[in-house]
């Protein structure tokens, strides 16, 4: 070892920058970002060529001008006098809206179609055989078109709900009724109204849903510590105490004492004139916007949940069964937690396919943020450049939000290996 | 033993008795029922539930396709005939529609003396393809070449093509299909040459521009082969400067010479006659084959070692799939012409093209990633300890393993992006689903048609997208067969 004198280096020649492993990485790399930013800088002056030309300049300050135009469906107040700024909000808030509606209802559906296509019961896997391979093979714009175009053409009109004989009735007890212009559904109201809280920005939020929701996020952290408690010991006595009727109550008993105190009632739409009132008249283009992609995603998910289930080998549930754990047990504790790693990843990932697809609300011109800012706005400004820019900007990141919430997920969930 | 037994019992049978059949309730129909739908309470529920739903929509939809019209030349005249056949009150399909308006949901506005074109480029694709997707199953390659075969040249036949090219076509797929029982190999000359081939076909024009496109990749390679004694980068580099010095400068030159002395035209057609299934299937078809390649370069890059192309690939990757393709296919047709330099603006339908490829491309490169994620470390060691380069590495070792791997990936993603070829009708191309339905309705005669055009072409989307999935699946259950060799 001591007598091979490590070499010397050989002096430096140009063509090491090729031929050298060291040094190729960087060549390669300097490379590269000359042809990157002499591309960029040649769009941009591009861009900037022609933006001259057309007599125009970048910027935002058309986000400060008042809108003109109205929103039919929107959860913070706003007339056609706003900016386009709070028109550009109103927008951003209706995708939410629809998505996360959308979301929680496709997971739902997802998980009742998943499982119940592995069902021993012929008759039922097939049926949600062909749900899902109908839903997952055609295009999403068709069934919006589809179930919007049932909503307008083959509802019937609120008059044809009036009358002693009339030709439409209401669905689920007398409570929902579908229009071919909006959907009547209940309302809650508060006979003894608390006021609102407000958020600035004249937002503002009913005291009542205030309360409603800290009740529910302590009963959250009191279940958990309940919880925690009951596992310290069950490790310290070998039993593990009964915990179900405690935690039922920290959710029910808050939530209906809070339902008396502020004398919470449930106001049925009912016809008045040629229209509903007393409830909430929620537009098509949302409704049929939100079922198609619910029932679209459902399809998707459903597939996730089958592969998630079967993923979970039965020598697992043999195992859990064989050390005396009862069934209940068995699904929280061994099959659901490798069910789920493998379930999560893809869901999120829908949730956010979903999200995107919510901008076909163009098809049935619901208020989305594409239809505000991509559209309108856009339009009335001649601001292409800069709506396009800020509507993607906004869009990324709503997406890097739900992506950096499955990398925190993944990362809780990782094996780790021994 | 033996004895004692012998002794005590008094009687043995020494013939076998015939196996008896299963009792009635253990076997056939009646088992099949008793396990599948009345196993117990919560399964005789289901069954119930499930017979009731199979019994609403049968009894909702079967009237109406029962009453089906097929030859009319308005809604009310369907209704008239449904009214007398079936009486006051009832209601029925209008197919009618479909069949006058068969054309413009196929071909959209393109010439009507000139279906044949689309026709002819649609069943080469087949010959392009074969090669590739069935690569070694010859019956079925015979099957698929065959029956294509058959239908494009009744297709052509029933769309009058010149006889000549129908001649010319029938010979390309009958040399296809010669070709592909003794060299498959062979064939991939014609896939090479194919888009060449789909391209003048589709929108006619001069053969040598494209064929100049063509002649670029030859030039490239030629020079990559010219500087043999270059390092591979500065092979690479001259190659590419090649190639863009001939797409730019030298091509359009020569196609101009080369068409003056022979011209080799057929007539023209605009991109805006394009539309219907074919506006789809040409976009599809495009964004599919290049998303591929495009998406493996952007998955190689993603998991390169160095930071900087790293990055690119992230931000890109990133960047596309976390916006909608609505946005991205309306940055194509309003700021496109932005970036480029003033005064240049080209094909709408080249454009939103372009955008879907990049748009599948970053899935794709997604997909793949998790692919290449897949295999075990010690592949690409044993790469390296072969004293493979990066790309030998990976064009030997580990790309086949990985695209294995993620071929229900890949073809899922494919699906999506035939699929979200309709979305093309928001940037004002002529899609087969909204824009061609909205057309029909806009007529007098069909005003209030909705159901016909849309389970019309929500069939066809779902036939082409099942078949493709169900090809993934035969060839994931193909390449696993291979593995337990």
């Amino acid at each position: 070892m001591a007598d091979t004198a490590a070499p010397a280096d050989p002096p430096f020649r140009l063509s090491m920058l090729i031929y050298d492993r060291r040094y190729r990485g960087w060549t390669i790399q300097i490379v590269v970002f000359l042809v990157v930013m002499t591309a960029a800088a040649w769009l941009i002056n591009n861009t900037l060529e022609n933006l001259a030309a057309l007599g125009k300049d970048f910027s935002f300050r058309f986000l400060g001008q008042r809108a003109g135009y109205d929103i039919p469906q929107r959860l913070i107040p706003y007339t056609a006098d706003s900016t386009h700024l709070r028109a550009t909000v109103v927008g951003l808030l209706n995708t939410l809206l629809v998505s996360i509606l959308g979301c929680i209802a496709a997971t739902v559906l997802g998980v009742v179609a998943g499982v119940l296509r592995l069902s021993n019961n012929w008759i039922v896997a097939r049926l949600l055989t062909i749900y899902v391979e109908i839903f997952r093979n055609i295009p999403l714009l068709l069934w919006i078109l589809v179930i919007y175009a049932i909503f307008t053409e083959a509802l019937p009109p609120p008059n044809a709900f009036r009358g002693e004989d009339p030709a439409a009735s209401m669905v689920l007890f007398d409570s929902i009724a579908l229009t071919n212009r909006y959907t009547a559904i209940p309302s809650l109201h508060a006979t003894s109204d608390p006021g609102s809280l407000s958020l600035g920005w004249g937002v503002l939020i009913s005291w009542a849903a205030v309360a409603f929701v800290l009740a529910f996020v302590a009963a959250v952290i009191a279940h958990r510590a309940i919880r925690r408690w009951a596992k310290a010991r069950q490790e310290e006595t070998g039993a593990r105490p009964t915990t179900w009727p405690i935690s039922l109550g920290l959710y029910v008993v808050p939530a209906v004492v809070l339902w008396f105190w502020f004398g919470i009632t449930v106001e049925r739409p009912v016809l008045a004139g040629f229209n509903f009132a007393g409830g909430s008249n929620v537009h098509n283009a949302l409704v049929a916007l939100w079922l198609a992609l619910t029932l679209y995603t459902g399809a998707f998910i459903a597939e996730i949940v089958r592969a998630g289930i079967l993923a979970v080998s039965k020598g697992q549930t043999e195992a859990a069964y064989a050390l005396g754990l009862r069934p209940g047990r068995t699904m929280s504790l061994v099959v659901l937690p490798q069910a789920l790693r493998v379930i999560v990843p893809p869901l999120i990932s829908q949730w956010l396919n979903l999200t995107k697809n919510s901008s076909l609300a163009i098809a049935t011109g619901y208020m989305d943020l594409r239809a505000t800012l991509g559209g309108t706005t856009l339009n009335q400004t001649g601001r292409e450049l800069e709506a396009m820019v800020l509507m993607m900007l906004i869009y990324l990141v709503l997406s890097l939000i739900i992506s950096g919430g499955m990398n925190i997920y993944n990362a809780r969930i990782r094996l780790r290996e021994r | 033993m033996s004895e004692i037994h012998a002794e005590t019992v008094g009687y043995t049978r020494n013939t076998m008795l015939p196996p008896q059949p299963p009792p009635q309730r253990q076997s056939g129909a009646i088992l099949w029922l008793r396990e599948n739908l009345l196993s117990g309470p919560l399964n005789i529920l289901l069954t119930i539930l499930g017979i009731a739903v199979v019994w609403y929509l049968v009894s909702g939809v079967w009237p109406w396709l029962a009453n089906s019209v097929w030859r009319a030349d308005g809604l009310q005249e369907c209704r008239a005939i449904i009214t007398a056949r079936a009486g006051e009150g009832t209601t029925g399909a209008c197919w009618a529609v479909i069949r006058e308006r068969w054309w413009q949901f196929t071909f959209g506005f393109y010439p009507r003396a000139l279906y044949w074109r689309p026709v002819a480029a649609f069943g080469l694709l087949f010959v392009a393809i074969a090669p590739i997707l069935f690569a070694d199953e010859r019956r079925i390659r015979r099957v698929v070449l065959g029956v294509a075969a058959v239908l494009t040249l009744l297709a052509m036949w029933a769309v009058n093509a010149p006889d000549g090219w129908l001649v010319a076509v029938a010979a390309v797929m009958v040399g296809g299909l010669v070709l592909s029982e003794r060299r498959p190999s062979a064939l991939l000359a014609f896939s090479g040459f194919y888009p060449v081939l789909a391209y003048w076909l589709l929108w006619g024009g001069s053969l040598w521009q494209p064929l100049m496109v063509l002649a670029g990749f030859f030039v490239g390679w030629g020079i990559y082969r010219l500087v043999g004694r270059g390092a591979p980068i500065l092979r690479m580099v001259a190659a590419v400067l090649a190639v863009v010095a001939w797409w730019l400068w030298l091509g359009p030159l020569v196609a101009q010479t080369l068409a003056a002395a022979l011209p080799l035209a057929i007539a023209a057609v605009t991109s805006d006659t394009f539309g219907g299934f074919l506006l789809s299937i040409t976009i599809g078809v495009t964004a599919i084959s290049m998303s591929l390649p495009l998406g493996i370069i952007l998955a190689l890059a993603r998991r390169s070692d160095l930071p900087l192309v790293k990055m690119l690939a992230v931000t890109f990757i990133e960047f596309i799939r976390g916006v909608p393709l609505i946005a991205l296919l309306f940055v194509a047709s309003l700021l496109l012409n932005y970036f480029l330099p003033p005064g240049t603006s080209f094909d709408i339908i080249l454009r939103v093209i372009i955008m879907v490829t990049l748009f599948a491309a970053a899935y794709m490169a997604e997909v793949i990633r998790g692919g290449l994620a897949a295999l075990p470390r010690g592949q690409y060691e044993a790469a390296d300890a072969l004293g493979l380069d990066y790309w030998k590495a990976q064009r030997l070792i580990i790309l086949p393993q990985a695209l294995k791997v993620s071929i229900p990936g890949i073809v899922g993603t494919f699906i999506g992006i035939f699929k979200d070829t309709t979305l093309v009708t928001f940037v004002g191309l002529y899609d087969p689903l909204k824009s061609t339905a909205d057309s029909v309705r806009a007529s007098i005669a069909w005003k209030g048609t909705y159901w016909e055009p849309y389970i019309f072409t929500g069939a066809i989307f779902f036939i082409l997208c099942f078949a493709m999935s169900r090809y993934s699946m035969y060839l994931e259950t193909r390449l696993k067969r291979g593995d337990s060799h």
